[in-house]
């Protein structure tokens, strides 16, 4: 039985396999209606969510399995005290398969050490979210055809941003990437992400200003500037509108540049870009779909 | 020069950092041994200029002496028996250490989760980086 905690469980070999998997179901989406008949996903969110649980519900859902769960922890035996560890072990009779998310960093990783059935990290705090890495990597794939070769620009709140870290990580494991990291000195990429990429031989720079560097970009990876990171609300509003992608700046970009945003989507990216073709972040959400579908059947070990 | 005699049957750990023999008196448990322990701080050392050094007087084999390499890999283990060294012990950084180190990430599961063991991994030998396998937040090298 296999669990996914981080993005990088899963090799470069078993990645193509899962996108492969996931055009697929995109493509012939009659043929896995009912891959899932009789199959139930536990959704426990002990924090809120939008996109992330409802894109696990509605990739079961349109599986032909069910799902249950609970969606704050307040809604669930955890106000009561229980541990993560008994919370799994009870999911594990009545569910096949679960999500979790939990603001505490590990706690997915404690659940699949207890559990009889495959569990996925569906967010821990500030330390991973690999459906969301899964989903832009399945992005880049479908939308570039393909995982190497390109220059990547990631933009905003890099510190902080565990969206960024772990779809660096993922793509170090690919050949001839260049990242460009574009932040307000406050927010720079930390200095452990640099030393791995330097170690690792991996082309990256650091610039402030996002118009200077567009120009050059494949791929622009924008991030949100979250208040809940900040102790204090000064910083958070002096930065929080540091960078605005607009109209003006994407005249500036290659005709063939894509960008790409985790969402939830403030203020870093004007409405107006919404309609242009290369911004790509709803498309992203839909990817996510796909992409947590071919997750469900790889771990419930189901083949169509 | 401070004396403190010969231990018959047991082990002394020489060459500790100045200072931080107490944290070592800690994490091994000394406190819950019936048995003789002398701590000698700010000993003069020609390698060191200052070391801390303990010396207890009890069987090496009943303590778990892995995460002293972590702290420090200078420090010498010196197992004694009829009041001579008999062996030099080596130290090696274990691949995990359960229950020793406790992960300081506010954070982390094992903040909240009762019962959970703190288990941090080796990550880079090279760089002596532990991390915890939870959170992987990376242990300052202090155990308190």
């Amino acid at each position: 039985m296999r669990h996914l905690m981080k993005p990088l469980d899963f090799s470069t070999e078993e990645l193509d396999q899962l996108f492969d998997l996931a055009s697929d179901i995109m493509n012939n989406r009659a043929k896995y209606a009912h891959a899932c008949d009789g199959k139930i996903l536990a959704t426990c969110f002990y924090e809120p969510s939008t996109r992330t649980r409802l894109s696990f519900e509605s990739a079961m859902l349109s599986l032909g399995g069910q799902v249950l769960g609970f969606a704050s922890a307040d809604s669930s035996s955890a106000a009561k005290g229980e541990s993560v560890a008994d919370t799994i072990r009870t999911v594990s009779c009545f569910a096949d398969i679960c999500a979790m998310r939990h603001p505490k960093e590990g706690a997915p990783m404690v659940a699949a050490s207890k559990s009889k059935i495959p569990v996925i990290n569906a967010g821990d705090g500030g330390h991973e979210h690999p459906t969301q890495t899964l989903t832009d990597l399945m992005t880049i794939r479908s939308l570039k055809g393909r995982l190497n070769n390109f220059t990547i620009g990631f933009c905003g709140d890099l510190k902080f941003g565990r969206t960024v870290h772990s779809l660096v990580h993922a793509l170090m494991r690919y050949d001839n990437i260049r990242f460009v990291f574009i932040s307000p000195e406050e927010l720079r990429i930390p200095s452990y992400v640099r030393d791995e990429l330097r170690e690792a031989g991996m082309p990256f720079e650091e610039v402030i200003d996002l118009e200077a560097a567009i120009g050059d970009l494949d791929l622009l990876y924008m991030t949100r500037v979250q208040r809940e990171r900040f102790f204090n609300e000064e910083d958070y509003v002096r930065l929080k509108d540091f960078y605005i992608l607009t109209k003006a700046k994407m005249k500036k970009a290659r005709p063939d540049m894509l960008v790409l945003h985790p969402l939830p989507r403030v203020n870093e990216i004007s409405v107006e870009v919404d309609d242009d073709p290369r911004a790509v972040y709803f498309d992203q959400v839909q990817y996510g779909r796909y992409v947590r579908m071919a997750l469900i059947l790889t771990l419930l070990e189901i083949k169509v | 020069m401070l004396n403190v005699g010969k231990i018959e049957e047991g082990f002394v750990l020489d060459h500790i950092p100045a200072g931080r023999s107490m944290e070592i008196y800690r994490y091994l448990h000394l406190d819950k041994l019936d048995c003789q322990v002398a701590i000698i701080r700010n000993a003069r050392s020609n390698k060191l200029g200052k070391k801390d050094i303990l010396k207890v007087e009890c069987d090496i084999d009943i303590l778990n002496l892995d995460v002293l390499a972590i702290l420090d890999d200078k420090i010498t283990v010196n197992v004694i028996k009829n009041a001579e060294i008999v062996e030099k012990r080596e130290l090696v950084l274990p691949e995990k250490i359960y229950g020793v180190i406790k992960c300081k990430n506010p954070r982390c599961i094992t903040s909240i989760e009762q019962g959970l063991p703190h288990i941090f991994k080796l990550t880079d030998a090279n760089k002596r980086v532990y991390r915890c396998i939870y959170c992987e937040e990376k242990f300052n090298g202090r155990f308190e």
